[in-house]
């Protein structure tokens, strides 16, 4: 920043080391991504060909989406992207309501016992994911649950291998029910009051007067409840063994190991990333929001 | 009168304030009972596992067996041995010239086979005719805990340091300064597995990086960078501070963006230069930042486990296992719900310990 620029100033060739910076740093973080999708387009010899030289990063020679055929051919993409799709939407959506409920109860209304829910969710954010994904397996594996059976509802013991199995234990998260509390804090508490004398009921405050103005702390809850689950790993190898429920990287785990052109492990990995790239490039500011104010309380 | 007026507004209150106690514990229900169940549970499950020999499927129900688990996963001994002689009493010699050792297990006659040991280290003393060994009851645990050690000592400082630079640069106020950002970040927003495949191809020994390397280096000779167990460590750390570096970058650029613009004006009227305006205007401006991105990075480089799964599967010879990784071969490889839940808690308390140490070293000292 200011130093950088004080110094470039100095050296009066500012912008000639601006740039060639950029275009270094430009090179080292876009090369594999560049690589990856113009080699998914590519037939396996072509790729080793132009290993060789820059025709790496140039889709020339040998170009068709024939890898793409392929993939498609070979496995159910769409029915993985569709699993990801459905699973990160219900997560996020359930965890908007959820999230933002409770860090209203924490933050503008005050009830007994208050302290000791705030106590616990902050114990629980010492908790990394890693500890608890092994235990929970077995928790989910043991316990009571209901599931449909040639139409009819039964009781069953376990979760494992459906989607609620990937869903329910990602809605409440300990870390954004502290960004509703920190945002909701922000907000005056004399709207809560107006509307009190007015005889809104708190449902209604928190429906018509509260989530009207807290629209940034919703959109950085979705994104950072967004992102872990469309690149879940480490629990759905775990919990999804059935091909019809698996999502999407999972599914580029059996891909891989069943495969070997590269040409067509290229593709799939190109298929996957793109929704998310592209969600990324539409909505960049708010992404960049949501990360920055993961850091802000810190 | 007066009594009734100011009795009946009381009143009124209390049915307001029942009313909002009552909205404030509906409210909590549906998140509490989920933290409860999806993760206060399996925090106590994994202590509670910890001294079970559960496992995942298993006709019969989990037997208590204390601290085995930690005793068989913590336990280590050392211990010197001689040399094998033969009736003779000379010492025996193989082809190659070398004295030779009883192995592991014939040491450990006498011990059932679950409680045996295997070698962590070994060196030979007296001109070789005596071995110092270290024996483990989990010789991998060791291992990976040394990886994992490795890794975060490596990352940490690395990536938050790169981080800030970046940060920096990005924070000048120029045309394409949110085009590098952008670009940066694309990484983060990828999946572990889709960079963790992508880069498997790039480090073959066939791969784009040797064939990048070769063409810049004359008289370059291509690595096998995942295959060879002093460079595979070492591939997964580099790949690993690529991705995440854009992560810390932005953390960083919110941190930058807090520190008034005054004060870089004071620092110049004062005659600092670019370095010293760094050091006592930026660093000081960033401290909570700093305590945030070193805490944060930590926590995560401890839980390294996609890129060591998708990438070497801990090898090749262990160089590359780690923590979460045995956890989760013994959990779900080999079923050993209980073991695998005690390098949980191991884990855990690792990381509370390093982030209590990191909360303690950078505490305000005011």
């Amino acid at each position: 920043m200011r130093i950088f620029k004080s110094i470039l100033r100095k050296l009066k060739l500012g912008g000639v080391f601006y740039w060639l910076f950029g275009t270094l740093i430009t090179l080292i973080f876009a090369f594999p991504m560049i690589f990856m999708m113009v080699s998914s387009l590519k037939p396996d010899q072509q790729i080793f060909v132009d290993l060789k030289s820059f025709q790496a990063f140039i889709p020339a020679g040998d170009v068709s989406i024939q890898n793409y055929e392929n993939v498609f051919k070979q496995v159910p993409v769409f029915t993985f992207l569709l699993n990801s799709a459905v699973t990160s939407a219900i997560v996020v959506a359930l965890g908007l309501v959820v999230n933002s409920l409770a860090g209203f109860a924490l933050s503008r209304v005050s009830w007994k016992g208050q302290g000791i829910v705030l106590g616990l969710l902050i114990a629980m954010l010492m908790v990394p994911f890693e500890t608890i994904a092994i235990p929970m397996v077995y928790l989910v594996s043991k316990l009571p649950w209901v599931g449909l059976e040639s139409g009819s509802l039964i009781f069953k013991e376990g979760m494992m291998n459906s989607f609620e199995v990937q869903i329910l234990p990602f809605v409440a998260s300990a870390f954004s029910i502290f960004l509703f509390v920190q945002y909701f804090k922000s907000i005056p508490k004399e709207l809560d009051e107006a509307a009190l004398i007015d005889g809104a009921s708190w449902f209604t405050i928190y429906r018509r007067v509260i989530m009207p103005l807290a629209g940034p702390a919703f959109a950085t809850c979705a994104i950072l409840n967004f992102l872990p689950i469309w690149n879940a790993y480490l629990w759905p190898i775990m919990v999804i063994q059935e091909e019809n429920l698996r999502p999407v990287q999972v599914g580029l785990q059996y891909f891989f190991q069943m495969n070997v052109q590269w040409g067509e492990i290229m593709a799939y990995t190109t298929i996957i990333t793109l929704p998310v790239l592209v969600l990324f490039v539409a909505f960049q500011r708010a992404f960049v929001a949501s990360i920055a104010s993961s850091g802000v309380k810190g | 009168m007066t009594q009734l007026k100011s009795g009946r507004p009381k009143h009124r209150m209390s049915a307001l304030k029942r009313a909002e106690a009552h909205f404030g514990r509906l409210a909590i229900l549906p998140a509490l009972i989920l933290i409860l169940v999806f993760l206060v549970t399996p925090t106590l499950l994994a202590f509670g596992l910890s001294v079970f020999n559960a496992r995942l499927v298993s006709p019969n129900p989990p037997e208590f067996v204390g601290l085995d688990n930690f005793s068989r996963l913590l336990s280590v001994d050392f211990r010197v041995i001689d040399a094998i002689k033969d009736d003779a009493g000379h010492l025996l010699k193989d082809e190659a010239g070398a004295f030779t050792f009883p192995t592991t297990r014939a040491i450990q006659t006498g011990v059932d086979i679950l409680h045996r040991k295997g070698e962590l280290l070994s060196w030979t003393i007296d001109g070789g005719t005596r071995k110092a060994i270290i024996l483990a009851g989990d010789p991998l645990f060791w291992k990976s805990l040394w990886n994992t050690t490795i890794f975060v000592l490596i990352v940490v400082p690395i990536q938050a340091g790169i981080a800030l630079g970046l940060a920096l640069f990005v924070n000048i106020k120029r045309r394409g300064a949110n085009f590098f950002r952008t670009i940066i970040f694309i990484p983060v927003v990828t999946s572990m597995i889709v960079i963790s495949i992508l880069w498997l191809f790039m480090y073959q020994k066939e791969g784009l990086i040797n064939s990048l390397l070769s063409s810049f280096i004359p008289g370059y000779v291509p690595v096998d960078w995942l295959g060879n167990p002093d460079t595979a460590l070492g591939a997964i750390i580099f790949m690993s501070i690529w991705q995440a570096v854009g992560f810390h970058m932005i953390i960083w650029l919110s941190g930058l963006q807090t520190i008034a613009g005054e004060l870089y004006e004071a620092a110049k009227i004062d005659g600092a230069n670019a370095i010293q305006r760094f050091t006592n205007v930026t660093w000081p401006g960033l401290k909570n930042t700093r305590i945030f991105v070193l805490i944060t990075i930590t926590i995560a480089a401890f839980g390294l486990f996609a890129q060591v799964n998708v990438m070497t599967k801990g090898g090749p010879l262990d160089s590359t296992t780690t923590l979460v990784y045995q956890a989760f071969l013994a959990a779900y490889g080999r079923q050993q719900m209980g073991y695998g839940s005690t390098i949980a808690v191991v884990f855990f308390v690792i990381v509370l310990v390093v982030s209590l140490v990191q909360r303690f070293l950078t505490r305000d000292k005011d």
